[in-house]
């Protein structure tokens, strides 16, 4: 059974493959096949994965059939195959819009998006610290390229910008996990989460110094407040498709967030338990406020809608950072939601921008778009969803939260935080939306076409299925519930990557240490296997 | 041994992070190597500090631990490959923005201003026709 581990080596192969085929004018149709071919078996994978992690089954992959705190594991639960299917969802209407022309302007978009899904789909899959290191820098390296595609000054001036702070979260990213290492003797998830509450009160300090340094690099991938103000200048200077693409990226952040914060370092962490929990709501209401703040100020439309993506990961974190099983149910459903709402939005920017003339994106009065009709309906369709009015499912995902938050202490800010935000973000848009189809000037000369079909279908198909999640509400809802259970269940996760738990072979990493060191005791959870 | 290591590690990272924080690009991209060589010799060190202790494991009781070597490896050529993207990158928006300054355009001056040996303005995110002309 090695369906886990395609999701990596598809996308791989994929690059691979349209790399050897070449960047030529004439080659491009060919091009545009295999990487909707290969997004497309990719979709069916993370399907199939979907339905496998439905069952409560956990799926180990072995690499190489190593023991799994020495070797390299892949771990499929519910919420990575979910964000697999999430990514696939992201990925297929992001590459027919590029199809549109946008991959004519500049050098091997294709393969550059199927090394991104490869990052993306690892960096979801992984078990083991280090892994999501190495899969977090594929999926950034292939992300430089991309931001910087289609060239232009600002674009490379705000991607140097990109990877140079990229760099630097990477170099705290490693000395993070160095500490966990040093005090922890192992990488593997699973491993720490039984290891991190026997470390001693002497070395703790060291050990959370390191999750703190984690908090750091994953708030800055993921935009968290004092780290979100790259975010806004980089999405809106990467072209639509590539922005809205990146709307899952900070995702990523946001689940290395939960895997590590959430889980190892959550409940039943012994002296590290909720190393981060007194930073993280604040943090993340913060960053709510910051959002919706920022996107009023904003005087271009792919600006607002960046500033909307650092206010909507505020609003998962602090689901996140809520620390319960309700919680992250409603974290996980809202973050779908707003993954895709965002890159719709995105996308349908451009579509407006295109339609404007000589203003393009600036929130200022300018010629009538030529399809306002449908235009303005997507963007109020999406705008409702963002800003939670019943019944998008953006309503759903803030009323899970605002449930879950009820008996919280910090309930009220919660609440008042989400509420608000909620309203800004739609006057916001509203505003936006006024100038950009109500405030024109009819005596300028307007577009000469309309969007193309194909252009329109990508946008339509992203906020489609934003609004499938409200049809489907139940079966998503109880999915995520269950996602939510399973994720905060460490001793099954440790039960099925651990396999020879509380045995010799699993001691540690560090078995050749004389003196060895005692048994694991076991948890109160944890029963050994036979 | 423990000071040399340590200070060492210090004083690279320290002199990284000064280079980081400065205006221009090369700079920037040198203290992004220093801060790299810094962290890897970290790694390399959170293994602990072993005299006389064997690489891999074989009869004799001590054995240096293996894996920080092992990570180290790896994140040598991550740090080694951005790195030289880095620099190919800062270079592009030096020719194409005609400043070296990490803000892409010299102080004093306002953004997009950049001086007389600009090149010539490059196609904005959005120009109009952009990416649907082929569609």
């Amino acid at each position: 059974m090695h369906l886990p581990i395609l999701p990596v080596l598809l996308p791989a192969l994929t690059a691979v493959l349209l790399l050897l085929l070449g960047d030529e004018e004439a080659r491009r149709p060919w091009a545009r096949r295999i990487a909707l071919a290969s997004l497309l078996l990719g979709a069916v994978l993370a399907w199939r994965l979907l339905g496998l992690a439905d069952s409560g089954t956990l799926t180990v992959y072995r690499l190489g059939e190593w023991p799994a705190p020495f070797g390299i594991v892949l771990v499929v639960d519910r919420l990575a195959a979910l964000m697999l299917a999430l990514t696939a969802a992201v990925a297929l209407p992001v590459l027919l819009y590029a199809s549109g022309g946008w991959d004519a302007h500049g050098r091997h978009f294709h393969a550059l998006l199927q090394f991104q899904l490869m990052g993306l789909n690892g960096a979801f899959l992984t078990g083991d610290l280090f892994n999501l290191f190495v899969f977090f820098e594929v999926l950034l390296i292939a992300s430089y390229v991309l931001m910087t595609h289609g060239l232009g000054r600002e674009r490379l001036r705000v991607g140097t910008q990109y990877v140079v702070l990229n760099l630097t979260a990477s170099a705290l990213f490693l000395i993070g996990m160095a500490l966990i290492y040093a005090t922890t003797g192992t990488l593997n998830l699973a491993d720490l989460a039984l290891r991190v509450p026997q470390v001693p009160a002497p070395e703790a300090g060291l050990l959370q110094a390191g999750a703190m340094l984690l908090l750091v690099v994953f708030g800055f991938k993921a935009a968290l407040v004092p780290l979100a103000l790259w975010l806004p200048a980089t999405y809106a200077a990467a072209s639509a498709p590539v922005a809205a693409l990146f709307a899952i990226m900070t995702k990523v952040g946001v689940y290395a967030l939960w895997r590590v914060h959430g889980v190892v370092f959550g409940a039943e962490a012994g002296a590290s338990a909720f190393a981060v929990q007194p930073l993280l709501l604040p943090l993340a209401l913060l960053t709510s406020v910051a959002g919706v703040l920022g996107a009023l100020a904003a005087h271009t439309l792919p600006r607002l809608i960046a500033w909307l993506t650092v206010a909507s990961v505020g609003t998962i974190v602090a689901a996140i950072g809520l620390f319960g099983t309700a919680a992250w149910s409603a974290a996980l459903y809202y973050l779908l939601n707003s993954t895709l709402v965002i890159a719709g939005l995105f996308l349908l920017a451009e579509l407006v921008a295109a339609q404007r003339g000589r203003m393009a994106d600036r929130l200022e009065p300018c010629s009538p778009v030529r399809q306002p009709a449908l235009l303005g309906l997507l963007l109020l369709l999406a705008a409702a969803s963002n800003a939670g009015l019943p019944p998008l499912p953006g309503f759903v995902g803030k009323l899970m939260l605002l449930q879950a938050a009820s008996d919280h202490p910090w309930a009220v800010t919660v609440w008042a935080v989400v509420l608000g935000v909620g309203l800004l973000t739609l006057i916001g848009l509203a505003r936006a939306g006024s100038i950009l189809f109500w405030a024109v000037r009819p005596e300028l000369p307007s577009a000469a076409s309309g969007a193309s079909p194909r252009l329109l279908a990508a946008t339509i198909a992203l906020l489609g299925m934003s609004v499938l999640l409200s049809v489907w509400a139940a079966p998503v809802q109880r999915y995520t519930e269950a996602a939510a259970r399973q994720l905060a269940d460490r001793s099954a996760y440790a039960r099925a990557v651990l396999p020879e738990l509380g045995g010799p072979a699993a001691e540690s990493v560090r078995p050749y240490r004389l003196p060895q060191p005692q048994p694991l005791p076991l948890g109160p959870h944890v029963t050994r296997q036979p | 041994m423990e000071f040399l290591l340590a200070s060492g590690i210090g004083i690279v990272t320290a002199t990284g992070l000064y280079l980081l924080l400065r205006g221009r690009s090369f700079p920037v991209v040198l203290g992004l190597s220093l801060l790299g060589y810094a962290v890897n010799v970290f790694i390399f060190a959170m293994g602990r500090l072993w005299l006389g202790a064997a690489p891999i494991v074989d009869a004799g009781p001590d054995v240096a631990d293996p894996l920080p070597q092992a990570l180290v490896l790896t994140a040598i050529v991550i740090g080694f490959a951005t790195t030289g993207f880095v620099i190919e990158l800062a270079l592009r928006s030096f020719h194409d923005g005609g400043s070296d300054h990490v803000d892409g355009h010299e102080p004093g001056h306002a953004p997009g201003h950049a001086p007389a040996a600009a090149a010539p303005e490059a196609p904005t995110p959005h120009e109009p026709q952009a990416g649907r002309t082929s569609a």
